[in-house]
């Protein structure tokens, strides 16, 4: 049993081997090595992070239009805090005693150890001032960060703002920490990954009075901030800037699309406000002004708002007829003045009578696309109501209508083309006619898309049959090329030959000798073709809609334009795009006299 | 009657370093969260609170174990063993998941450890053994038993995953070297160890070569004939210079490392002959050795990659050298000996330290307990806890060697392999000279599971020297 007793010297042995190793170590670490030792007045390390400015962001003709200016905040650490001239403080920032007071009690409360903030976003000049005395103030220290500079007022929703992290996002995200900045809505959010950069940080030694004295180690675990990737948008900023002063006291909003590429290439919601307002000191009070606003600025309508195309839908009711051969582009309809069944009346315009799919279009006859929609649902071929309709929701969902676009928007909404169920649920399964759905065939009813869907399935006419999934960056400079999704075409199910009778009727509606609908959008070298929508609107005026594109071959530019309770289609939006148009293609406008009559417009404050 | 006897019996001089562990343990972890604006002692929403209520509980344990006859632990070790190991399992279906692995569970108001009580449960399972094959124990099938009772749990541990936990299990190894395991079977280990490290920090090249070396100076030393070992040289030099002027001349492309390989391989075969032929006993475990160790060090980088987790892949490197993150792994090893090191010769004082309230020492209250005493008591307070350890194995060592039946003296091996294992890679890892593995320092770390762990083992070990002169077996 003794056998191997002797082995309790070997695990003794270990046993203070091993100890004799720790103390060696320790002997080293606490009483040799200087290198480990923080000299006698320096006895605290203090990381200062290194916020990197975010990326640069450039319109499409590379103008800049926004970047960083820099900024101070002012931390304090509570423990290092000791007795200090507060007049003179409050005097150089500028603040309240009692601000000062507040403020020392909340950062003690978070912590008394580490360093929070005590005063954000002082001016440069400010700081200046401050930097003098700061050996004055022990526990307060500045660290710089950067805010953002607009270079015009233009684009708020497009840009959307950066704003400080809130705690939900902090707890689901550790590469952010509390008070990083980050981008609140659209693109700042979309693009926040290249756009945010790599912080860094700066390990610095300090005394016990909160003094650096300099860096730790030479710098050794120091690490430098990775600027953020700069972008280059697909605005064109003149546009955008001309776009919101057309709409300038009006309500609704404009889509324009380059249809060869889903660039977008201005996108405006009004009533907008000035980006420069939500950043700096006075951030929270501006969201504040403007989130209660009862004209709701904030929002933006070029993708939230879900109105009712109206008749301007009546061109893709058209594709829809012609592809799968209800009519021909000859059938002729007599049109009364209005379209009676039973007791129902859908009323129409006076114009000229019988009218073919072109006439139609250029006449915009309630009479012919009722008719028209109706002959699709009931059509023999399909067996039903509900296949019929399925027929059609198909074709019109092809043109991404109906669902998100999945643009490189946030909070992109999807509109409504609804599914036979929803039918199914008011009227009862195979209990509905297309009698009860004939509205749709004008564009009422209920159906909905957003002015950025309306304007990208007026660039998959203008294309014949596609699209490209419209976009608001075109390059992130030293990053990853954009999403493939935006550079692959996106084929509707229409046959490209049955675009041409719709685009004659486009081009008549504003260039019609009689009769088109949308005649003050003409112009003289340029042709424009377009279709004027009337939503009805249930709580008030009308809202004016025109969708156009341009010029007829080989167009460059796909609009939509929206005004909330403005009326006829073809006395506001109309106009409106025309002069887009021309400030797009020509880069001036000469029509002074209509540019004029829409600046003087105004729906809001009439 | 027993009472006295009991009191009078028991090593009061180890419950005496016990306590006086668990109250440094208690201040330091005071001392770590400790926050001005918060006053009571007794505030349950800190670690200091919360720490007072698992010591009381640990001291209620201690009299519970004291007062369990030792006969109960002999008689049921195998059933506590199987019990361990069921919940071993359970944990990884019912477990609650911390920081990415399943090793606890959820009882409400307070979480278990299975692999605490794992511990218990085999060191009185390897106990029993013992005390009925402790005389055979380099037979084969013993070894593979053994072997099984210690590594099953293991493996079960590994699959949580919670590596730290899983490698306490080794150090059993050396209350069973102290029963008579063979020596090479613990240098075999560490042969392991020493070649899985430099097999990370060489070339592969390198490697082979220093364990063909390795190989060659071992037959050297057996046979003492420096003949033979030319022999063995020029046989192998000329297979490599044909193969390499094969590989050139037919363009091959096989890599240096394999072309040595296959040369010592192909030399190693008239070597096996003429060892079988001459009845030479060393030629033939040489070889299996070399060869052994090659394939060993090739599967180290499979081993590396695939079963170990990131965490652990980058806290072993940091620590070898060969990456270097200041800012992740290597920055709480680095934090932790500046705190350690910026406590000079007699610390900053209670409450002073800065590094470590400062929260630049991650998990300080836990496994880094030892940066607080090392910063704010210097390196007087860091040697007195280092003996103070030392005294208490010592103690251990002592009173395990004084038992009369095997099955108390393996137990306490087993209680004196634990907490000197928590012990050595703890306090080696706060000093940066063993990779962090997140084990905590017994009796003083921040936590209940683990100090209601080693008190019991403790209190039983006590009780079972208290009564080591009625002879059990």
């Amino acid at each position: 049993m003794e056998l191997y007793s002797e082995r309790k010297y070997i695990i003794g042995a270990v046993i203070i081997i091993t100890a004799l190793v720790f103390l060696a170590k320790l002997f080293s670490l606490q009483i040799m090595d200087p290198s480990y030792k923080l000299s006698a007045s320096s006895n605290a390390l203090r990381h200062v992070t290194q916020y990197p400015s975010r990326g640069l962001i450039y319109d499409r003709n590379m103008e800049l239009i926004v970047s960083n200016k820099p900024s101070y905040d002012i931390m304090v650490t509570p423990n290092q805090l000791s007795d200090f001239d507060t007049t003179e403080f409050c005097n150089i920032l500028d603040i309240s005693r009692e601000y000062l007071e507040k403020k020392l009690a909340e950062a003690k409360d978070y912590s008394r150890f580490r360093s929070s903030a005590f005063l954000k976003q002082v001016s440069a000049e400010t700081y200046a001032v401050l930097q003098e005395k700061l050996y004055k103030f022990p526990g307060f220290y500045v660290q710089p960060r950067t805010l953002r500079n607009y270079h015009r007022d233009i684009a708020a929703h497009v840009l959307g703002y950066v704003g400080e992290i809130d705690e939900r996002s902090l707890n689901n995200d550790n590469e952010y920490s509390m008070g990083d900045y980050i981008g609140v809505t659209g693109i700042e959010r979309s693009y926040e990954k290249e756009l945010k950069g790599e912080k860094g940080v700066n390990v610095l030694m300090v005394d016990v009075h909160g003094q650096t004295k300099g860096p730790y180690q030479e710098g050794r675990y120091d690490v430098s901030p990775t600027v953020g990737s700069d972008l280059v948008t697909t605005i064109d900023a003149n546009l955008q800037e001309y776009g919101e002063k057309l709409m300038e006291n009006k309500t609704g909003s404009i889509v324009a699309i380059e249809p060869a590429t889903g660039e977008i290439l201005s996108m405006v919601s009004t009533p907008t406000y000035d980006p420069s307002l939500l950043v700096g000191r006075e951030r929270s009070a501006n969201y504040r002004k403007l989130d209660t606003d009862t004209l709701n600025p904030l929002f933006n309508r070029a993708i939230m708002a879900n109105y009712p195309p109206g008749s301007a839908f009546k061109i893709m009711n058209g594709l829809v007829g012609l592809h799968e051969n209800i009519v021909s582009p000859d059938n002729q309809l007599y049109c009364p003045g209005s379209y009676t069944v039973g007791s129902l009346t859908i009323r129409c315009r006076h114009h000229k009578s019988p009218v073919n799919i072109v006439e139609a279009i250029q006449y915009s006859c309630n009479t012919y696309f009722s008719d028209l929609y109706r002959k699709i649902l009931d059509h023999p071929q399909y067996g039903s109501v509900t296949n019929g309709f399925n027929v059609w929701r198909d074709h019109v969902t092809s043109f991404g209508l109906g669902d998100r676009l999945n643009s490189d928007f946030p909070n992109e909404q999807r509109g409504d083309v609804p599914e036979t169920s929803y039918f199914d649920r008011f009227y009862g399964e195979n209990r509905w006619r297309s009698l009860q759905v004939v509205s749709l065939g004008v564009g009422q009813g209920e159906l909905s898309a957003t002015p950025l869907q309306m304007a990208n399935m007026t660039a998959a006419i203008a294309n014949r049959g596609y699209y490209y999934t419209p976009h608001i960056v075109k390059e992130i400079k030293n990053g990853d090329s954009i999403s493939e999704d935006f550079t692959s075409k996106n084929h509707t199910t229409i046959d490209s030959t049955w675009f041409e009778y719709i685009i004659e009727g486009m081009e008549g509606v504003v260039n019609g000798p009689e009769g088109g609908t949308g005649r003050m959008a003409e112009m003289q070298s340029i042709t424009i073709c377009g279709k004027t929508g009337t939503v009805q609107n249930p709580h008030g005026e009308n809202h004016s809609v025109f969708v156009a594109f341009a010029p007829k071959e080989d167009p460059r530019i796909a609009i939509t334009v929206y005004v909330e309770n403005a009326g006829y289609g073809a006395t506001w939006a109309a106009p409106i795009a025309s002069l887009m148009i021309e400030k797009y293609m020509t880069g001036e406008v000469n029509r002074h006299w209509l540019e004029n009559h829409i600046l003087n417009a105004d729906f809001i404050n009439q | 009657m027993i009472r006295k006897n009991f009191s009078k019996n028991i090593d009061w001089a180890t419950v005496f370093i016990y306590l006086l562990l668990v109250l440094i343990g208690w201040i330091s972890i005071y001392s770590s969260v400790h926050d001005e604006t918060h006053q009571s002692v007794f505030d349950f929403g800190h670690r200091y609170g919360k720490q007072m209520v698992w010591i009381i509980a640990a001291f209620l344990l201690a009299l519970v174990s004291i007062s369990v006859d030792t006969r109960f632990f002999y008689v049921f070790s195998y059933l506590f063993y199987a019990l361990s190991i069921l919940l071993l399992i359970a944990v990884l279906f019912l477990g609650i998941e911390v920081n990415s692995s399943k090793s606890w569970f959820n009882l409400g108001f307070f979480q278990i450890q299975p692999s605490e009580f794992a511990k218990l449960s085999t060191s009185l399972v390897l106990a029993r053994f013992l005390s009925t094959h402790g005389d055979k124990i380099n037979n084969n099938r013993n070894l593979l038993k053994m072997g099984g009772l210690i590594f099953l749990p293991i493996i079960l541990i590994l699959l949580q995953p919670d590596v730290g936990s899983a490698t306490v299990f080794l150090a059993f190894f050396l209350a069973l070297f102290r029963e008579g395991l063979s020596p090479k079977i613990i240098l075999a280990m560490f042969m392991a160890l020493g070649l899985f490290v430099l097999a990370l920090l060489l070339d592969e090249l390198i490697l082979i070569l220093i364990i063909l070396a390795g190989g060659a100076l071992a037959y050297w030393a057996l046979s003492r004939s420096t003949k033979s070992l030319i022999t063995a040289l020029l046989i192998f030099g000329g297979i490599l210079v044909s193969l390499w002027v094969a590989n050139d001349l037919l363009s091959l492309q096989i890599k240096t490392e394999y072309l040595l390989l296959i040369a010592a391989g192909i030399s190693a075969l008239p070597f096996t002959a003429v060892s079988l032929l001459y009845r030479l006993k060393y030629i033939i475990p040489v070889l299996l050795i070399t060869g052994g160790a090659i394939l060993y060090t090739q599967s180290v980088d499979y081993i590396f990659d695939n079963v170990l987790q990131p965490h652990h892949q980058t806290r072993i490197n940091t620590i070898l050298g060969i990456e270097s993150d200041p800012l992740g792994e290597g920055y709480n090893i680095n934090q932790s000996k500046i705190a350690i090191g910026s406590g000079g010769l007699t610390g900053k004082g209670f409450l002073q330290g800065t590094q470590t309230r400062f929260n630049f020492v991650p998990e300080q209250s836990t496994d880094f307990i030892f940066c607080t005493i090392g910063e704010e008591w210097g390196f007087l307070g860091s040697s007195f806890i280092i003996i103070l350890f030392v005294i208490f194995l010592l103690r251990i060592l002592y009173l395990a060697e004084r038992q009369r039946s095997v099955f108390s003296r393996v137990f306490g091996y087993s209680l004196l392999s634990v907490i000197f294992y928590h012990f050595a890679i703890n306090i080696g890892m706060t000093i940066g000279i063993v990779p962090v593995v997140g084990l905590p320092l017994p009796f003083v770390s921040y936590g209940g599971s683990s100090l209601w762990s080693y008190t019991l083992i403790l209190f039983i070990f006590l009780k079972m020297d208290a009564g080591r002169t009625t002879v059990m077996k």
